[in-house]
């Protein structure tokens, strides 16, 4: 409370703590108005996360009452269970794949429809189609595409003389993980590219036409003019992708269940297993916190590596 | 292009007049449809197989050449998707839970946000700083705590007055609505967007005797349409998509909504494709619906998330 009441005007200072009580008498619908928020997140933020932390130094398997107390045992654990070291691999290499195939392809069709041409809204309206999808069903359809035997994509590979067999794309262990990583590409693009969409209007076209008078070409403006001030935007959307590329998790349930062979089980995939399926709460919570610490440092590193770009 | 910046430079007025062919030009513009079309058909094409098997009977989806146009369509699978899946149980859960908790988070957030941007008030900024500091927390961590505390929450689902003895919240209405029910991103958003309604307008009101609730509801509101119906729209999409949540909590049939239905279809490998493709149509067509109606306020949506 006492953080803001500098702000309070005229506060007479020897009152200080009388005047403050007054003043939230005063203004005490504020805090009516303010109070369902506050209430759920109390409950469902600020204790839920001390209890998944007081949750992470105790074993509880949630049929029994007994929580023993078992220090940093799930921590350690968690450093050295293979699963969980697997399950961060996947999830690095679904990350490193789909944030930059979804942000460079949204860019690359941003850019070709900002080239005033014509039906550009209704191409922007088709691009964005998949994002509006519900995630289930992508994967649900995209499944179905794959499919070993009737799928369409085998169907028009093997016309194309790409493949001589059909590809078992979700059942074999080297193609499941791009399996996903492409059905996660097409259903982000559109995303990054009204993003980018929205960026590219905000340069100014003077600068363009100062850059064409200094006969500066296409590719020249595109990399001195346009990716520099897109920064910004790029930062922005590296950062909302990577955090949401490392919670990964209805697609692979529905398209892989973490198969074959754990190749496509990521972190959330595991997490949820671990605590839904095995009920094993207290070391589920710890692998949460691990996650978050990843988020975290991902994030810090993100703006560290661009803001040293981002000033212009 | 280098043609066009030489002619500006040394003839500024002519160029218009006798501009010669542009044939560099024409090429790109030809190289640029040419790649965006190539890129539409790949990514339209889910969409149209989608649509086309679910009108086809099971041997033709199965044919191979595939068969675009349904040969004989008809609404077979729909019919027998609405009985085997119960999808209209399915359909209700999703637009109730959708609806309900899209109301619910504009009433919180727009109390909240009101109060943020326009009043002053001991805590004011400690407040808004833990408001926005619950954004930093990914869902992950809340998860499994939450779970944990609907399942003791007491009176509800059978349990005793220390949330004992029962399920309590988990597998309910009130456990898929109420822990959504606030969202710190919401609040942001729309606080940033009342923060442009002039004090002068407030005073005056106050002046006259108008209470805060009036002023809120009668003043403020109307005048943050825009803002709430991009995030009606941002919000009930999000909640219409929503799945992780449900399938942790619901376990009776009668609460499972459309993603989780069709999904634990899947899962337990019923690959019945053609009865799968007409419930992915149903899923699918309430958000484009709203999508094709609403797209300037989804892109004004994106826009005001902190992008500009």
């Amino acid at each position: 409370m006492s953080a803001s009441a500098a702000a309070l005007p005229r506060a007479p200072i020897p009152r200080r703590k009388r005047s403050v009580w007054r003043e939230v008498r005063k203004q005490w619908s504020a805090y009516l108005f303010l109070a369902p928020t506050l209430l759920l997140f109390a409950v469902f933020t600020v204790v839920a996360v001390g209890y998944a932390f007081w949750l992470s130094f105790h074993q509880w398997n949630i049929l029994e009452p007994v929580k023993p107390y078992v220090g940093l045992a799930n921590y350690s654990r968690l450093i050295a269970d293979e699963a969980f070291g697997r399950a961060i691999l996947n999830t690095l290499v679904y990350t490193a794949a789909s944030v930059p195939l979804t942000m460079g392809i949204g860019l690359l069709i941003a850019l070709l429809l900002n080239a005033k041409i014509r039906a550009r809204g209704f191409l922007r309206t088709l691009f964005y189609l998949p994002v509006v999808t519900p995630l289930v069903i992508a994967a649900i359809v995209w499944k179905w595409l794959y499919n070993g035997d009737y799928g369409l994509l085998n169907y028009y590979l093997l016309e194309l003389g790409l493949i001589s067999e059909p590809l078992r794309w979700l059942s074999d262990p080297n193609l499941a993980m791009p399996a996903v990583i492409i059905t996660t590409v097409w259903k982000g693009v559109g995303f990054a590219m009204v993003v980018y969409l929205a960026g590219l209007q905000s340069i100014p076209e003077d600068y363009y036409d100062a850059a064409k008078i200094d006969g500066a070409d296409g590719l020249r403006r595109l990399k001195d003019i346009t990716i520099p001030l897109l920064t910004g935007t790029t930062l922005f959307l590296a950062v909302i992708s990577v955090l949401g590329a490392l919670q990964v998790f209805t697609e692979i349930y529905i398209m892989t269940s973490g198969g074959p062979l754990r190749r496509t089980t990521t972190i959330v995939y595991h997490i949820y297993t671990t605590a839904f399926k095995n009920f094993d709460m207290g070391y589920a919570a710890a692998m949460a916190f691990g996650l978050f610490a990843m988020m975290f440092a991902f994030t810090l590193v993100q703006l560290r590596v661009m803001r040293g770009e981002v000033e212009y | 292009m280098a043609v066009v910046a030489r002619g500006r430079r040394l003839a500024p007025a002519a160029t218009a007049a006798r501009k010669p062919f542009d044939w560099r030009g024409a090429v790109g513009k030809a190289l640029i449809y040419l790649v965006l079309a190539a890129l539409a058909v790949v990514f339209i094409a889910p969409f149209v197989w989608m649509v086309s098997a679910s009108l086809q009977d099971v041997s033709d989806m199965f044919r191979w050449p595939p068969q675009w146009i349904p040969r004989s369509p008809d609404l077979g699978n729909f019919a027998l998707f609405f009985q085997q899946a119960n999808i209209g149980r399915l359909f209700f859960n999703s637009a109730y839970v959708a609806v309900t908790v899209t109301l619910f988070q504009l009433f919180t957030a727009s109390l909240a946000a009101y109060t943020f941007a326009k009043r002053r008030f001991p805590g004011r900024d400690a407040l808004f700083l833990l408001t926005l500091g619950t954004m930093m927390i990914p869902g992950q961590v809340t998860l499994i705590p939450t779970y944990i505390i609907l399942k003791n929450i007491p009176f509800f689902g059978g349990n005793d007055w220390l949330g004992q003895g029962g399920h309590g919240w988990l597998d309910s209405y009130w456990g898929l609505i109420v822990p959504q029910g606030a969202s710190a991103f919401a609040i942001f958003l729309l606080r940033q967007y009342m923060t442009t309604v002039p004090n002068d307008l407030l005073d005056a009101a106050r002046i006259d005797g108008a209470s805060e609730f009036r002023i809120y509801a009668q003043i403020v509101m109307p005048l943050c349409r825009p803002a709430l119906a991009a995030l009606a729209i941002f919000s009930f999409s999000f909640q219409w998509d929503n799945f992780y949540w449900p399938l942790v909590i619901v376990s009776s049939e009668a609460l499972r909504t459309l993603p989780l239905g069709l999904a634990l279809f899947v899962v337990r490998n019923r690959t019945v494709w053609d009865l799968l493709m007409a419930g992915s149509v149903v899923a699918t067509l309430p958000v484009v619906i709203v999508f094709l109606l609403f797209q300037k306020h989804f892109v004004r949506g994106i826009a005001m998330s902190g992008l500009k």
